[in-house]
C-alpha cells in the first residue's frame, strides 16, 4: 500500500474509534434514567393511563393491575445489582450481514441509536447484596431481543467468563426467538450457547435463568430453559412456538392464561414465578446458599 | 416453470416416445428429451431444490435405513409420555458396524403422513432420541441421525409437554456425547426441529435438501407479507447444500443422480453409505474425548460478527 492509501486508512479508523467511544458514553449517561415527571403511559393490561415515574418508583409494576412492565437490560441491571458494582464485559462486537438482506444494517443502526445498546444482549460482572456473580441481560426493545451471532457469541462469552472467573452465572432472557436475517447463522447459535451451558454446568458453577416477558423461539429451545434453576416473572409469555403460529395451525383459539409463566410452572417447567418485588431477594439467597467455599 | 412442471413435461415427452415404437421421428424425438433434460433439468434454483427436498416421491428415512441396514432393530418410547411415530429410533448394522440410528420420518403416503404428523416431532420424540443417544454413549456406540422435518410441531400438546425443553436439553447433552455423531440432512432440516437431531461431529447433506431456520413461505409472509413470495425468500435465505459448504455450516455434500434422489433411489442410497462409512472411519480415529472436544469446537466457531480492535482504542485515549 502507498503512503496516501495508508494515511487514509488511518484516518479512517482513527474516526471510527472516536465514534465508538461518543456511543459508549452515551451508554454511560443513559444509564441513569431521567423520565419527566409528567409523561404517562398507557399499561399493555388495564390499558389505563398511568405515570411512569410512578410505575419506576413501584419497581417497574403497574400500580392499577400488577403488571410487570417489560424492562430495558440497563434498567435492569440497575434495579437487580448492587450501586457501581457492574462492569460491562464483551463490547465491540460488530453485527454483520452474512445473507446481504437489504436494509438490515440500517435497521441495526436504528435500533443502536434508540436503545444506546451494541445488541440485544448485555453481560458483565456484577453483585447482588454483595454476592459476586456474572450477569447477562437480554433486551426485547432491540429487534424483540432475537438472537443473531453476536447475541450468541456474547451468551457464549458470558459462560466462558464465569468459568474463567469461578462464579455462578444470572441470565434474564427476553427474546422473540432466533433472528432471521441472519439465517442459518442465528441458528446455530442454539447450539453454541447450549454447549456453552453444558460445559459451565459440568465445571459445577450454578446457572440461574429468569425467564421475562417474552421468552420464545430459538432462546427458549437452548439456554433459557437449560438453568438448573429456572424463575419466571408472572405473567410473562413462555414458549417455542408463537401464539399465532400455533392458532393458525390448529386452527382455533388458545385458552386464557396459555403459555404464560404461571401455566408452566403448573405443568412443571418452571420452579418458581416470582414477582419481581422479591426477585433480588430471592436471587441473592440462591446465590449465598450456592457459595463456593474453595 | 419449475422443477416439477419439468419432470411433468419430461414425462409426457417420454411417453410419446414410447407411443411411437419404432418410427423415424422417434430418433429425433429422442434428442429432443436429451436436449431438455440437459440444458432444462440440470440447473435448479434454490427453489427447485425446496421442491425436490419436499418431493413426495422423494425416498423417506425409513427407506434409507432399511437399505443402510439389514438387520435393523426399532425402539419405541421415550419411557415418560408415550412414542412419537414422526422419529425412528433403534439400532443397526452399517457394513458390520453398528450404529445408533435416529430419523426423523414423514410419510410416502397421505395414511402414512398423518401417522407420522407430517415428520413434526413433539417433544416425546426429542426425548425418545435423547434416550437412545445415552443409550449409545453407555455402549460406545456411534451415532447416525437422518433429519427431515419441516420443523417441530406448533400445538397445544407440544408445547404443554415442553417443546423448548426438550430440544434445549438435547443439545445440551448432544455437546456432552463421548461417541461419533453424523447427521445427514435427506430432505427437509426445518429450524430448531433438525438441530435437536443435528448437533453432531460431522454433517452431511444430500444435494438437493435444504436446512433453514425457518421456511421460505414463513420468511416471505413475515418479510413481504406475501408467502407467495417463497422462491425469493429461498434465493435469499441462502438454505441449500452449496450455500451452507461455502459457510461451514456443513462438512460434505453427497451429490444425487439426475432430477433428483427419487429418480434412482438405489444409487442415492449407495453414495449417503459411502459417505457415512468414510466420515465414520475418519472418526473413529479420536479418542473419546477429542471426539467431544471436536463436536464442541466446531459448533464455537459458528458465527458471523466481527469484533472492535480495542488495542487500537487506547492509542487514542492517550
Ligand atoms: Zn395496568
Amino acid at each position: 500500500m502507498n503512503k496516501i492509501g495508508e494515511t487514509i486508512n488511518k484516518r479512517k479508523k482513527l474516526k471510527h474509534n472516536i465514534r465508538l467511544m461518543n456511543e459508549e458514553s452515551r451508554v454511560n449517561r443513559e444509564l441513569d434514567l431521567d423520565i419527566p415527571e409528567g409523561l404517562y403511559d398507557k399499561c399493555p393490561k388495564c390499558g389505563k393511563l398511568t405515570n411512569m415515574k410512578l410505575n419506576i418508583e413501584n419497581d417497574y409494576i403497574c400500580k392499577n393491575c400488577g403488571y410487570h412492565f417489560r424492562m430495558r437490560a440497563i434498567d435492569r441491571i440497575k434495579y437487580i445489582l448492587d450501586e457501581d458494582s457492574f462492569v460491562e464485559k464483551g463490547i465491540g462486537y460488530i453485527t454483520l450481514n452474512p445473507l446481504y438482506i437489504e436494509g438490515y444494517e440500517a435497521k441495526i443502526n436504528k435500533y443502536k441509536k434508540e436503545t444506546s445498546l451494541d445488541e440485544a444482549y448485555i453481560y458483565g460482572f456484577g453483585q447482588i447484596y454483595g454476592e459476586p456473580c456474572i450477569i447477562g441481560v437480554m433486551d426485547s426493545h432491540f429487534m424483540m431481543g432475537s438472537m443473531g451471532s453476536v447475541v450468541g457469541e456474547k451468551v457464549a462469552k458470558t459462560f466462558e467468563y464465569a468459568i474463567y472467573k469461578k462464579l455462578p452465572v444470572i441470565i434474564f432472557t427476553a427474546s422473540g426467538g432466533a433472528r432471521m436475517q441472519e439465517g442459518i447463522f442465528s441458528l446455530m447459535q442454539m447450539a453454541k450457547t447450549s454447549a456453552a451451558v453444558a460445559k459451565h454446568c459440568s465445571l459445577g458453577y450454578l446457572y440461574v435463568s429468569v425467564l421475562t416477558d417474552p421468552t420464545t423461539g430459538g432462546v427458549t429451545a437452548s439456554f433459557a430453559s437449560l438453568g438448573d434453576i429456572i424463575l419466571a416473572e408472572p405473567n410473562a409469555l413462555i414458549g417455542f412456538a408463537g401464539p399465532r403460529v400455533i392458532e393458525q395451525t390448529i386452527n382455533q383459539k388458545l385458552p386464557e392464561g396459555f403459555q404464560r409463566s404461571e401455566f408452566l410452572m403448573e405443568k412443571g417447567f418452571i420452579d418458581q414465578v416470582i414477582n419481581r418485588k422479591d426477585l433480588k431477594k430471592t436471587l441473592h439467597q440462591i446465590l449465598q446458599m450456592h457459595r463456593r467455599t474453595v | 416453470m419449475n422443477i416439477l412442471d419439468k419432470e411433468r413435461k419430461l414425462q409426457v415427452l417420454e411417453k410419446n416416445i414410447s407411443d411411437l415404437g419404432d418410427s423415424e421421428s422417434v430418433s429425433k424425438l429422442v434428442e429432443e428429451v436429451e436436449k431438455f433434460k440437459k440444458n432444462e433439468m440440470t440447473k435448479l434454483s434454490s427453489w427447485d431444490k425446496v421442491l425436490l427436498a419436499r418431493h413426495p416421491k422423494r425416498p423417506k428415512s425409513r427407506d434409507f435405513i432399511d437399505y443402510l441396514s439389514k438387520d435393523f432393530i426399532e425402539f419405541h418410547g421415550d419411557r415418560l409420555f408415550g412414542d412419537d411415530k414422526s422419529i425412528i429410533g433403534g439400532i443397526g448394522s452399517i457394513d458390520g458396524i453398528v450404529f445408533t440410528i435416529i430419523a426423523q420420518q414423514k410419510g410416502n403416503t397421505v395414511e402414512e403422513n398423518i401417522k407420522r404428523n407430517f415428520g413434526m416431532p413433539h417433544p416425546e420424540g426429542y426425548r425418545k432420541a435423547l434416550r437412545l443417544m445415552k443409550q449409545a454413549e453407555k455402549f460406545n456406540r456411534p451415532i447416525l441421525t437422518l433429519i427431515d422435518t419441516p420443523g417441530a410441531y406448533p400445538g397445544l400438546g407440544a408445547e404443554e409437554r415442553g417443546q423448548g425443553f426438550a430440544i434445549a436439553e438435547n443439545l445440551k447433552e448432544m455437546s456432552r456425547l463421548t461417541v461419533p455423531v453424523i447427521a445427514v440432512v435427506i430432505g427437509e432440516g426445518g429450524s430448531g426441529g433438525a438441530l435437536a437431531l443435528g448437533f453432531a461431529n460431522e454433517v452431511l447433506m444430500l444435494e438437493n435438501a435444504i436446512y433453514s431456520i425457518l421456511s421460505p413461505e414463513g420468511y416471505a409472509s413475515i418479510v413481504w407479507k406475501d408467502s407467495s413470495k417463497a422462491p425469493l425468500a429461498a434465493e435469499q435465505m441462502k438454505i441449500t447444500a452449496a450455500d451452507l459448504k461455502d459457510f461451514d455450516i456443513i462438512d460434505e455434500i453427497i451429490l444425487e443422480p439426475f432430477g433428483g434422489a427419487h429418480f434412482n433411489p438405489e444409487l442415492t442410497f449407495e453414495k449417503t453409505k459411502k459417505c457415512i462409512m468414510d466420515t465414520y472411519y475418519h472418526l473413529s480415529g479420536l479418542a473419546r474425548t477429542e471426539l467431544q472436544y471436536q463436536r464442541n469446537a466446531k459448533v464455537r466457531n459458528f458465527g458471523f460478527l466481527q469484533r472492535f480492535n480495542y488495542d487500537n482504542l487506547k492509542e487514542v485515549r492517550k
